[in-house]
């Protein structure tokens, strides 16, 4: 995959999946900006990997729910870069309860951040996009945003709001060059899940899963360093499930 | 350069046309081939070009060359 010279922004970039995307991309050749809203440590980490396998890399502190912030941004870095090809939504949060006890706050946190962070970060970044006559957008879906998860009803509703979000820019924008892709992945060990993992135990997530493994985040990378590539320009509007086979 | 001039060159490289076609009369969707999107984008231009604020009311009126430039004689000083 060869993303030489292309300039990229990865949204929660410091940690997990996106971290992986990071580096994927940087591997090929890209120069990517990581972003973060609280561990630059971790953000910093990640450039530095970047950095000692001869990639270019920058941290970038930016809460994706806040407008302003996302949009200084990308701003930012189309100033100092001069043009944007790859924008990936990947931040994301989870404040899992059951509806009846899941509060306004968890509702509301999670919507802002895995759904209104993309059109913060979207909005901005399509106008260079738009000029520069192509891009790719590559938003992180869930495979709950597909078929739905109890105790997950706030992450559902946002990762499937991220679905038509994909589907109906991908109409929007076509015309400019400008392909938008979803990937929902299933279960991948991070953080995220590693509460979950620990509390059910890996063999019996496992024991569902076609290939019988949970997903490591670089499996989510490759599938996006794809989408990334000028290989995957005649895709766009779809939502690719990478998920072992967990939801066949 | 003349409010003309400018607007003239914005619309002919946004659409990719001669800067002759670019008549005050000229419809942009009908005569000079724009899309939505293009509309979009050359109200952004001008808005750039003439430091200008365009709200979205406006700029559903606007059709035509003659109707950017009267737009924009009424809106700068
Ligand atoms: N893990 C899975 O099994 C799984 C499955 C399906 C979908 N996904 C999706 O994949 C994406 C990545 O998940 P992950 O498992 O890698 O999660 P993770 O390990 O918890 O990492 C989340 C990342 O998002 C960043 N982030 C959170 N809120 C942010 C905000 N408001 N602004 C900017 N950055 C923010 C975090 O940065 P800081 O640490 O600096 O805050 C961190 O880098 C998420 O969208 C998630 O929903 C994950």
């Amino acid at each position: 995959m060869d993303l030489s010279g292309k300039a990229c922004i990865v949204t929660g970039g410091s940690r997990g999946i996106g971290r992986s995307i990071s580096i994927k991309l940087a591997r090929s050749g890209a120069v990517v900006v990581v972003n973060y809203k609280t561990n630059e440590k971790s953000a910093l980490e990640v450039v530095a990997e970047i950095e000692s396998l001869g990639g270019t890399a920058m941290a970038y502190r930016a809460d994706v729910a806040d407008y302003n912030q996302a949009a200084k941004m990308v701003e930012d870095v189309y100033q100092k870069y001069g043009r944007i090809d790859v924008l990936v939504n990947n931040a994301g949060i989870t404040r899992d309860a059951l509806i009846l006890r899941m509060t306004e706050k968890d509702w509301d946190d999670v919507i802002n951040t895995n759904l209104k962070g993309l059109y913060n970060t979207t909005k901005s970044v399509v106008k260079y996009m738009v000029k520069q006559r192509g891009g790719k957008i590559i938003n992180i879906s869930s495979v709950a945003g597909i078929y739905g998860n109890a105790g997950q009803a706030n992450y559902a509703a946002a990762k499937a709001g991220i679905i038509g979000f994909t589907k109906a820019l991908a109409k929007e924008l076509g015309s400019r060059g400008i392909t938008v892709n979803a990937v929902a992945p299933g279960f991948i060990k991070t953080d995220m899940t590693s509460a979950m993992i620990q509390k059910t135990s890996e063999d019996v997530i496992a024991e569902k899963i076609a290939l019988k493994r949970l997903g490591e985040p670089e499996d989510v990378a490759n599938l996006v360093a794809f989408l990334a590539s000028d290989e995957s320009s005649y895709i766009t509007g779809q939502i690719i499930a990478i998920d072992g086979g967990l939801t066949l | 350069m003349e409010i003309l001039d400018r607007v003239k060159k914005i619309i002919a490289d946004q659409l990719g046309v001669d800067e002759d076609e670019v008549v005050p009369e000229a419809s942009f969707i009908d005569d000079l081939g724009a899309d939505s999107l293009d509309i979009v984008e050359l109200i952004m231009a001008f808005e750039e070009e003439f430091d200008l604020e365009i709200p979205d009311e406006d700029a559903e009126k606007i059709k035509t060359v003659q109707d950017v430039i009267d737009y924009i004689k009424n809106h700068t000083s």
